[in-house]
């Protein structure tokens, strides 16, 4: 009888902390599609709920263009720190060169220096070479991550050597291996990567808000806290903002969460 | 016999450039836009400067250690260096201890275990921008929250507006939205440990409590470092919320003022750029201080190699 009553509780516990997590997008969306009206009434009437909200903003106000902006710098980053990180995470790893011990310090040593220490220089920078408002400023310094970095070598660290031992007797050089063999085998850490980077880059709202300076270069959080600092009374277009910015990196996470949770594992991120 | 020692020199060469080769992008990327603005703010410092000023960075006026000192003297800095502490410290045991409650269950053999991974997941994908708004919208005075709460006898509060009430209300959605990164990594350490101590614990007689306590924790132990440092160095980077929440001004009088928002205006609306640099390196003081402290306590087993 008491583990009955053990195990009820442990499922209301469960149920409850998914209605705490989940609760407030439902109720943002179902506002969402009220009219302006209705957005303070508990009782939700379905004849009233229409996608009115989000043909507005995508027509009255730039939310495509911020979309598509957001889209484009959200992909460039990704895979260039696909790329570049998993190249240097593989040379860390495997690669005998001058000056490797190093390097890998320093890596160590920079992931512990908090990305605003170089705010202001950073931003100087850019002004001189004229990439703020710009497309180059948004993408360009962002292309290689530490921590990156250091998730890749942990990787490539806990695959077998053995297939690219044999790829080499073979004949094939260190880019050979790298793009044939290594980066295919690869896969469930380049899965969490993605994740991580792609997502973190589209919420990213600290340097696209002091780098995008015209509403036409705003990526979707800055297009959508300008929107809000104006147009915070009508909460039902504010919250459709909310779904179009919230909205594609979950299907993102929707898509891949199965290997992403696999490749936590086994990037020894837990390490 | 010479022309295998020859072909072994060429492989070892070729090996020591294609390493160079593979780091190189990043070798540069992290010049550029990172070790060299590093070395320029650790010298802007100390010096005061304004972005508007016609003269370089370099013909700036040394101050020494003017910047460091004024930060102390600052009423607005103090505030706002307390409010990040409390942030820190409200945030992250809470944070942890939910999520490995909410890893332990979705380690479990429950029905729907992948439902309620992603359901707790969900808020870590959703842009910080976008959780601030939905919260605003929760929380505002004729919100969701304070129709609940009549329920129980609780009259309603402008959460956000309220100095008392602006700082806590900003640390309970930190919380929700970004337990689910913590509890995934749990999640990972908890399917790490081998089975068979389990078996062997409840062969000797434990209970489910007793393998937790004596099986589970101490093995656990390098993720909850891990998660213990990642969640510390974020809260005491905490920005973006306390800017959309406060219009990125810090307000109610400052209730919600942080480190890196105050750092920002500072550099970015005042554009007391030396300042600015000088509060940077406090933070970063703090973050390594912080980190090297905890190293001390939890990570003695913990290695990179």
């Amino acid at each position: 009888m008491g583990k009955r009553i053990l195990r009820v509780l442990f499922y209301i516990l469960v149920i409850g902390y998914a209605v705490i997590s989940i609760g407030p997008f439902l109720w943002s969306v179902i506002t969402s599609l009220k009219p302006t009206s209705e957005i303070n009434n508990l009782a939700i009437d379905f004849s009233k709920l229409s996608f009115k909200n989000y043909i507005f903003l995508w027509k009255k106000f730039p939310f495509a263009r911020w979309m598509l902006n957001s889209i484009w710098v959200a992909l460039v980053v990704t895979f260039g720190n696909l790329l570049f990180n998993s190249m240097a995470g593989y040379a860390l790893a495997r690669i005998d060169f001058p000056g490797k011990k190093t390097l890998f310090l320093a890596i160590l040593a920079f992931m512990m220096v908090p990305g605003q220490v170089v705010m202001v220089p950073t931003f100087i920078l850019l002004t001189k070479l004229g990439w703020v408002n710009s497309y180059k400023g948004l993408t360009i310094p962002f292309l290689t991550s530490l921590f990156g970095i250091f998730l890749m070598r942990q990787f490539f660290l806990s695959i077998p050597k053995s297939l690219e031992e044999s790829a080499m007797i073979d004949g094939l050089s260190r880019f050979g291996i790298f793009f044939r063999i290594v980066l295919p085998l690869a896969r469930p850490a380049l899965t969490t990567q993605f994740i991580l980077m792609f997502t973190g880059n589209w919420n990213s709202f600290l340097w696209p808000s002091l780098l995008a300076t015209s509403d036409k270069k705003y990526t979707l959080p800055v297009g959508l806290n300008s929107f809000y600092g104006q147009y915070f009374q009508f909460w039902d277009q504010v919250l459709a903002g909310v779904m179009i910015l919230s909205v594609p990196s979950i299907i993102i996470f929707l898509i891949f969460q199965k290997n992403f949770i696999k490749g936590i594992a086994t990037t020894g991120m837990k390490e | 016999m010479s022309s295998k020692r020859g072909t072994l020199s060429r492989i070892k060469t070729r090996e020591k450039i294609d390493g160079w080769l593979f780091v190189l992008p990043f070798v540069i990327s992290t010049l550029v836009f990172f070790a060299g603005p590093l070395v320029v703010a650790f010298i802007l410092s100390f010096k005061e400067y304004s972005f508007l000023d016609q003269t370089s960075i370099w013909q700036a006026k040394w101050v020494g250690f003017d910047n460091y000192l004024n930060a102390f003297k600052d009423p607005i800095f103090k505030k706002a260096l307390l409010n990040t502490t409390l942030y820190s410290l409200g945030v992250v045991p809470i944070q942890l201890v939910i999520a490995l409650i909410l890893a332990l269950i979705v380690d479990s053999d429950i029905k729907g275990k992948t439902f309620f991974r992603v359901a707790y997941y969900i808020p870590t994908v959703t842009s910080t921008v976008a959780v601030s708004v939905m919260f605003m919208f929760i929380f505002k005075t004729d919100g969701l929250l304070n129709k609940f709460l009549k329920v129980f006898g609780i009259p309603p509060y402008n959460w956000f507006g309220d100095v008392r009430f602006a700082l806590p209300s900003i640390m309970g959605m930190a919380i929700w939205s970004s337990v689910g990164l913590y509890m995934i990594i749990f999640l990972a350490g908890l399917q790490d440990i081998p089975h068979s101590l389990y078996e062997a614990a409840w062969i000797d007689g434990a209970n489910k409590w007793q393998q937790f306590w004596y099986v589970t924790l101490p093995l656990l132990r390098p993720t909850f470092f891990f998660n213990l440092v990642v969640s510390l160095i974020g809260t005491f980077q905490v920005f973006d919320q306390a800017y959309v929440v406060s219009g990125g001004n810090g307000g109610p009088l400052n209730a919600t003022m942080t480190v890196v928002l105050y750092l920002y205006r500072t550099g970015f609306r005042d554009f007391k750029m030396g300042y600015a640099c000088a509060i940077a390196f406090i933070l970063f003081a703090i973050i390594f201080v912080l980190t090297l402290v905890q190293k001390k306590l939890f990570g003695e087993e913990t290695q990179y190699q």
